[in-house]
């Protein structure tokens, strides 16, 4: 440990500026985001300058009155007049304060009359987002390599804030967002819109977006919510409508032909070797957050699934917990977040890697025949 | 001779004592010195183990990628380091100089129950045991945070939690009776003349405190019992799918947790409202109006805990509300700071080392209370909420705040525990290399949080890099620092120049009117309090 850390030390020497380092609050794309930018300067200019008074008073006693110096002192112990004064004037700058921002935070509450609505839905550690008035939805994970995080490989310009499938939404246009939780409490936040809200499992909570420059808009999850709460970060794209719609309406295509192809594919056995690749991949994509990538899990957080009865026998048990989850636990259901084929090539691969050896194949069929519909 | 409670050696004791020597004196002892010193030393033994956790949070964060921690460890640190800090050392560090001081102050003998008073002591080293016990517990110790919201605590938490809640039940049953103890010994012990309004502010302050403490740590407790209910018992307070609901938790949390925050800053009024004085030789400003505020912050405190989950989704009346009460506090705590400064006006100062403690509090104390009032302002809190400009704000207030207070505390009691005085070149030393590095550590974290780095990540996007580099570098500094002052006061324990009576030119009190060290047993007979 003590090589790792002073190995750490050394490789941070040569780490100089590399980018400029930001040292105020994000100002931000919308029209609220610069409202509460300038709210925060005025909160803190008026901070420095209560600052410079207190403080100055202060630094002026202790340079003009010490003893050192000679300095009698003074005698007296209270002033009405001065107490009521200072317990007044900073009464008032209050009530200055407080105007702007009730008037902000009831723009900022305001989510009735808006052209789009996404809901969007955090798990450990993901967002889901899915938009109302199309049949679009999707998954949105971390995108930076494990490689880089291990510091295995150089780390990317947009290291851990970049998504597989960023949220897309149209400029010019109010975008409500309903935000809810599939397990612990997230917060959805990106600075640049000055949005920060809460996903409480089992309840719904509304903010709301107007962006009007196109661009790519990066945030992270803001509330502590499990082993990988530092990598779910969110990603939003903003389009000029046109394009926007030509997106939407792509993506209901590719979704519907993705649909059309799994029950094409129902039909067809894959090879071992091809279940086993797509399968490790799935595994390490969606599954190795918890049950680590040896398949051991961490003892008491997350179970193992080396030589387990499930993973050994019950292969519609088996086939089961990944399709819905297990109530109760961090397990959850992978029904909707993976294919057919991808359900059946992860537990093909759990089945036989790690000294599993079952020797069973596991087709998309399987899986389907497990499913309610 | 005399000896103090807090000397390393007790062979020599006061003539009309027959306590039992050794280790057993320690074990039984119903004297409030010796109470407070075990207090003490339990705190600093927290101090510096929860401050080894913040350097292996610091060590990760020196740059970013994973270097020396799992996430999991990493989640854990966090949470302990904040358990020992808020119970471990911050609340029984107030104590034991409650324990040493209360009676002192008002011309007492003892506290009023001698006997609670161990026990209310011995059960806290039990509390942390388990919970230190916990982190080697398979799947780990708590890694939820500090402030344990539902489900993470509840569903989603690893075993150990039932060994978590066991703990913090302990030490808020031994909060609960320190903080009995030291009402009704003010209550009921003070000396003939001591009215309330001429009780020193340290006394009235913790006054205060003790009814903070008993009214919301049984909240507290709730809290903790219903996370244990619904993990092991099938309970759902904190469940939707069962009827209940995740942030009714935060609501009976921050119940609990907001008057929490006074409780660990009040008495630190306390004592830089004793200090300040002593070394401007000029009495306190506003001695009624300090009484008032410290009452005034305590009564809104309990209006103010939904600041704390501004982004959970609350209706705009409530974030109104909540938001005018929290700016409302920064009225009464002002009107603290401005006596502070108006004592020191035309006052003869000089700068002993609990005096720079005291004014480095001011200062930095009053910083930490304006990123407080940014933070109340609810559009802005969006923005804020969650990031390291929330974990500036309260490392100011917490560690320049009510840490400071209690070294301010130290170095101006420690003549009167140990009948010598400390080494003032060495404590010096202790404070500049502390105050340089406490801002290193934590004044950079307002940038960073600004710029948008969420609080409790082990990993972080590039454009933090450089700021968490010199973040960490002060935390280094600032936790070895600390070892000096473990040096200052053994040596002071072991000897140094024979401090009088009153060792302080300004200072004012009856704890001055007794010899120094404090004999074992003071005031058996009452003084007079013109």
């Amino acid at each position: 440990m003590s090589t790792r850390l002073i190995g750490a030390l050394l490789a941070a020497l040569p780490f100089t500026a590399s980018a400029q380092s930001q040292l105020n609050l994000t100002q931000g794309v919308t029209e609220i985001s610069n409202r509460v930018y300038d709210l925060h300067m005025t909160i803190l200019y008026i901070c420095i300058v209560i600052g410079i008074v207190v403080f100055g008073a202060m630094f002026w006693s202790m340079i003009a009155h010490r003893k050192s110096r000679g300095h009698k002192p003074a005698t007296f112990h209270e002033n009405v007049k001065v107490e009521i004064l200072w317990t007044v004037i900073p009464f008032l700058i209050l009530i200055g304060m407080a105007i702007p921002a009730t008037s902000t935070l009831i723009a900022m509450e305001d989510t009735s009359e808006s052209d789009v609505t996404v809901l969007i839905t955090g798990s450990q550690w993901k967002w889901h987002y899915r938009y109302f008035e199309h049949d679009v939805e999707y998954f949105s994970l971390l995108a930076t390599r494990p490689d880089q995080i291990n510091n295995k490989l150089p780390k990317g310009e947009n290291y851990l804030l970049e998504v597989d499938r960023p949220l897309v939404i149209p400029t010019g246009q109010k975008v409500r967002f309903l935000i809810t939780s599939d397990d612990v409490i997230h917060s959805w936040w990106v600075p640049a819109f000055a949005v920060k809200k809460d996903a409480n499992p089992g309840f719904i909570n509304e903010a709301w977006t107007k962006v009007d420059e196109p661009g790519i808009y990066r945030g992270q999850c803001a509330e502590l919510c499990g082993k990988d709460h530092g990598y779910m970060p969110i990603v939003v794209i903003a389009k000029e409508p046109a394009d926007y719609e030509a997106w939407i309406t792509a993506q209901q295509t590719a979704q519907r032909e993705a649909k059309a192809e799994e029950q094409r594919l129902l039909a067809m056995s894959m090879t071992k070797q091809e279940l086993m690749e797509l399968g490790e991949r799935v595994y390490l994509g969606s599954c190795a957050a918890c049950h680590q990538p040896n398949g051991q899990g961490i003892p008491g957080v997350f179970p193992t699934l080396v030589g387990t009865e499930m993973v050994t026998n019950d292969i519609n048990g088996h086939i089961d917990i990944v399709l819905y989850g297990k109530q109760g636990t961090s397990m959850q259901a992978f029904g909707n977040m993976l294919s057919l084929r991808e359900i059946a090539a992860v537990v093909t691969y759990e089945r036989n890697a790690w000294g599993n050896n079952t020797g069973e194949l596991i087709q998309a069929a399987d899986v389907n025949a497990r499913t309610k519909n | 001779m005399s000896t103090a409670a807090g000397t390393m050696d007790h062979h020599d004791h006061d003539h009309h004592h027959h306590a039992p020597s050794g280790i057993t004196r320690w074990l039984f002892t119903t004297n409030h010195k010796d109470i407070g010193s075990m207090y003490l030393w339990f705190s600093f033994i927290m101090f510096l183990l929860g401050g080894s956790m913040a350097l292996v949070i610091r060590a990760e964060l020196f740059q970013p990628g994973l270097q020396l921690v799992d996430p999991h460890f990493f989640n854990q640190m966090t949470t302990v380091h904040g358990l020992i800090m808020v119970f471990g050392a911050v609340m029984p560090a107030f104590t034991g100089l409650a324990n040493w001081m209360v009676p002192m102050m008002i011309g007492a003998p003892d506290m009023a129950l001698p006997r609670m008073n161990n026990w209310s002591f011995w059960i806290l080293p039990f509390a942390f045991a388990i919970l230190l016990a916990s982190l080697f517990m398979e799947g780990g110790g708590p890694a939820f945070g500090w402030t344990f919201y539902a489900p993470l605590s509840t569903t989603y938490s690893s075993d150990s939690t039932a060994l978590f809640v066991f703990s913090v039940h302990i030490m808020g049953i031994s909060s609960i009776m320190g903080a009995i103890n030291v009402i009704v010994t003010i209550m009921n012990m003070r000396a003939p003349g001591m009215t309330y309004m001429k009780m020193p502010l340290f006394v009235w302050t913790w006054f205060i405190t003790a009814f903070l403490l008993i009214a919301v740590m049984p909240v507290l407790a709730a809290a903790v019992t219903m996370v244990l209910t619904d993990k092991y018992f099938g309970t759902s307070f904190f469940d939707a799918a069962g009827g209940g609901d995740p942030v009714m938790f935060q609501h009976i949390f921050w119940f609990f947790g907001h008057p929490e925050v006074y409780i660990m800053i009040l008495p630190s009024f306390g004592i830089v409202s004793a200090i300040i004085p002593a070394f401007s030789r000029k009495p306190l400003f506003g001695y009624a109006s300090m009484v008032y505020a410290t009452a005034a912050i305590a009564g809104l405190s309990f209006l103010v805990w939904a600041h704390h989950m501004f982004t959970t989704g609350m209706p705009v009346a409530a974030a109104l509300f909540f938001m005018y009460c929290t700016m409302l506090i920064s009225v009464p705590t002002g009107v603290k700071v401005f006596n502070w400064v108006a004592t020191m006006w035309r006052g003869a100062i000089t700068f002993e080392t609990p005096m720079l403690f005291a004014l480095a509090f001011v200062i930095l104390f009053t910083i930490g209370g304006f990123s407080g009032l940014m933070l109340a302002i609810t559009p802005v809190d969006f923005q804020y909420h969650d990031t390291y400009f929330v974990v500036a704000h309260f490392h100011y207030v917490l560690v320049t705040g009510a840490i400071f207070s209690i070294m301010a505390a130290a170095y101006y009691w420690l003549p009167k525990w140990t009948g010598h005085m400390y080494n003032e070149t060495l404590a010096k030393w202790h404070f500049w290399v502390s105050l340089i590095s406490v801002n290193v550590l934590f004044f950079p974290m307002h940038f960073v949080g600004l710029a948008g780095m969420p609080r409790r990540i082990p990993d972080y996007a590039l454009q933090f890099a450089d700021i968490n580099q010199i973040v960490s570098i002060g935390a280094f500094v600032f936790g070895l620092s600390q070892l000096i002052f473990l040096v200052v006061v053994v040596k002071c324990i072991r000897g140094g120049e024979k401090a009088p009576a009153k060792p302080w030119e300004g200072a004012t009190g009856l704890e001055w009117t007794v010899p120094s060290p404090a004999p074992y047993h003071t005031f058996d007979t009452p003084p007079e309090v013109k």
